[in-house]
């Protein structure tokens, strides 16, 4: 299993194929632009950008299809560090860091640091505790690993819960964001646009697997980085002279921090309403801000569809550098994250606020129309509109106040080329980037779905000697099955979608984290211990999550929900080490498991399939 | 004959000692930086980095830069450590393609 056949023509050329890949890319951005400077409508260069992404991601994920059991779970654990560094930044940025994380920012300053530190720091977890080890084992899924380690299928089954209850509804936010996405820049119905977001889904990943979607992920990570950076740097080299947004955005603090005391001065915000763009803890207390922070990283480092890309790399050495070159990746989106918040803040305080109500910028009224701007209270939808409910509103003399405006958090990334006064084809870019950023990331949540259920639930507990063709087609067929479950689910437009996402890095750091860590780093650690850390963890976070959201329950300690792992994860922990000390030590099988999954050298420790 | 018995498994208790050891102060610097740092905002940003005040700067930018430089660090330390104790993979000669 372990020999890399080097007659795999897709592998061997792969530098070459995405270096002309993103040329390609470069080129199709410069025709768009100059169809648009002759004249082509809007709508349709955006129906160019959503159509060629989509042929391309397609015909890869074609041109990469699989019959290999290996090569459809694992990539055949061949896919290099650096691009394996790329698909693992595309499945770990999803659509909602892509268009969400800026607007946080925006609105909460500071604060809102604690997703940038908490979605980068969790990859030192990574690397240094989990995944090396897990590569080393040789498991195709999370739930593999613990039933080897934690002696059978008990804990695969509760693996497999805890993989489910994380995975779904955020596969079902992506599916979400992609509806919205297509649905705002093609123009169609957000119904019928969720199933073209699934349609692009199913094309990437059915036909390969785990194989199709690493390479498809990569040729999204360029897309979506490209995408990200392009306005910003445009902003700021018109600002500054200088495009490396992310060093010249201390300036426009400064100006912020002044403009916020000229604000006040002019009686257009008060105290109270005006939150200081770089004081800390302003929107959370110390408390929450470092608890957020620690249940984002430990989250991160316990989420299956990230730990499972560290499967495919070529061997455990690889493993480490890869989770480094993905963090690099992923960095290079985060640091660029702030200098947007700053810039749109710049822009709003500078242009919007203090404006006379029917002299406000164009793209005001542009977002108002799709409910995304609000002023006064109502719809930002035109002049009218505005002085309407304006007029109403008591203290307003005709200026706009900083309490009059509300903007929708999605609208800083998307809206920011329209600010910046550029063209359209960078608008059509960003959608493109939004639409990869989410694309990818429900490829790799549905793959880390429905290979638990084929791989786990199919092939290990039910047909134990089911062949490879079958378990392939077993496999595809349940990739579809959840496919179009969440896509359904989605359609209906679930209202509390976002805070159930928020929930799954809580979900997956109370019942993963414990126990993986435990499981490699501590061998007196054993089954019982394990079974009892995964329910306890996963049982408090649940109820803490549930109840104060749905039951009335008064937060622990002024805890807010999103950090529910802060109770989760010592309980899990405790429930594993006191259950482990008071039951039998693990086998001298098990310990020799334990020796083999921590040395790198030996090959992986399972292996599968007829041997 | 007994001493030359013992020393796969002593060297690879010493080896994996010596791991333990990197992780450990690797998470001791993600701690400082994860956390640590954070808590001293208020007097880090009486300092200013090109126009950053200190605080800001080392959560929005710092902080993440100290943790990609810490774990390529930390994968080419412990690749050495494996080299050292003899028990790091054979190279790959396809290994060397795209670094």
């Amino acid at each position: 299993m372990r020999q890399h056949p080097r007659n795999d023509p897709f592998l061997a050329n792969v530098g070459r194929i995405y270096g002309t890949y993103a040329g390609g890319f470069a080129v199709f951005v410069a025709a768009l632009a100059i169809l648009e400077q002759m004249g082509v409508p809007d709508r349709i260069i955006g129906y160019l950008f959503v159509f060629f992404t989509l042929a391309v991601y397609a015909g890869i994920g074609f041109v990469t299809r699989t019959v290999q059991v290996s090569e459809y779970y694992v990539a055949g654990r061949r896919v290099p560090a650096v691009y394996n560094g790329m698909a693992t930044a595309a499945d770990w940025m999803s659509g909602a860091s892509f268009v969400g994380l800026a607007g946080a920012l925006y609105a909460l300053g500071y604060d809102g640091l604690a997703y940038v530190i908490g979605w980068t720091g969790g990859y030192v977890l990574v690397a240094v505790l989990i995944a090396p080890y897990l590569r080393k084992f040789g498991a195709y899924t999370v739930p593999d690993f613990l039933a080897a380690r934690f002696g059978g299928n008990l804990a695969r089954l509760i693996g497999i819960l805890v993989l489910l209850a994380c995975s779904f509804a955020y596969v079902v936010a992506q599916i979400y964001a992609t509806g919205i996405i297509a649905s705002r820049f093609l123009g169609i119905s957000f119904e019928v646009a969720v199933y073209v977001g699934l349609a692009g889904i199913l094309l990437c990943s059915m036909l390969g697997g785990m194989r199709a979607v690493t390479w498809t992920q990569v040729a999204q990570y360029i897309v979506l980085i490209v995408a990200y950076m392009l306005p910003v740097a445009i902003l700021s080299a018109q600002k500054f002279g200088f495009p490396l947004a992310q060093f010249t955005y201390g300036a426009v603090l400064q100006d912020i921090a002044v403009l916020e005391q000229d604000l006040l001065a002019r009686g257009l915000a008060t105290a109270d309403t005006l939150k200081p763009h770089l004081a800390p803890f302003t929107s959370l207390d110390p408390l929450n801000f470092f608890a957020l922070i620690a249940c984002l990283m430990v989250g991160t480092a316990s989420l299956p569809h990230i730990l499972m890309r560290y499967f495919t790399s070529r061997s455990v050495r690889d493993t480490r550098r890869s989770v480094a070159w993905s963090l690099l990746f992923i960095v290079l989106l985060y640091v660029t994250a702030p200098a947007y918040a700053a810039f749109a803040k710049l822009e709003i305080y500078q242009n919007v606020i203090g404006a006379g109500l029917d002299a406000l910028p164009q793209w005001i009224y542009t977002y108002g129309k799709l409910g995304l701007v609000d002023i006064c209270g109502a719809h930002a939808a035109s002049v009218d509109a505005v002085q309407a409910a304006c007029a109403g509103t008591p203290g307003n003399t005709g200026v706009l106040r900083l309490p009059d405006l509300a903007i929708d958090r999605d609208v800083i990334v998307i809206a920011m080329p329209e600010i910046a006064g550029l063209p359209y084809v960078i608008a059509g870019l960003v959608a493109a980037g939004g639409l990869a950023a989410s694309l990818s990331t429900a490829d790799g949540l549905l793959l880390a779905i429905a290979n638990a259920m084929s791989h786990d639930v199919y092939y290990r507990m039910l047909d134990k000697r089911a062949p490879a063709s079958r378990r392939l087609v077993i496999a595809r067929l349940l990739l579809v099955a959840v496919a179009v479950l969440a896509a359904y689910v989605a359609a209906t437009r679930p209202a509390d979608i976002l805070s159930v996402v928020a929930w799954a890095f809580s979900l997956a750091a109370a019942g993963y984290f414990p126990v993986l860590v435990l499981g490699i780093w501590w061998r007196r650690c054993t089954a019982a211990g394990a079974i009892a850390g995964m329910i306890a963890g996963f049982g408090v976070t649940l109820y803490y999550l549930a109840m104060t959201q749905y039951g009335g329950m008064a937060e622990w300690f002024g805890v807010k929900n999103i950090s529910a792992a802060l109770f989760g994860l010592p309980v899990g922990f405790a429930a594993t080490v006191l259950v482990s000390l008071l039951t039998p030590p693990p086998s001298r099988e098990v310990q020799a498991l334990i020796d083999d999954i921590r040395k790198p050298s030996g090959g992986p420790v399972m292996r599968d399939g007829p041997l | 004959m007994n001493g030359r018995a013992e020393t796969p498994e002593r060297q690879y208790r010493r080896w994996w000692h010596r791991t333990a050891r990197l992780a450990a102060v690797v998470l001791a610097l993600w701690g400082i930086f994860g956390f640590a740092v954070h808590g001293l905002v208020a007097p880090l940003n009486t300092l200013a980095v090109a126009g950053f005040p200190l605080g800001f700067y080392m959560a929005a930018q710092g902080s993440l830069i100290v943790f990609v430089i810490l774990l390529f660090w930390f994968s080419s330390r412990q690749d050495r450590l494996d080299r050292e104790a003899g028990i790091a993979e054979p190279d790959d000669v396809r290994e060397a393609l795209p670094r």
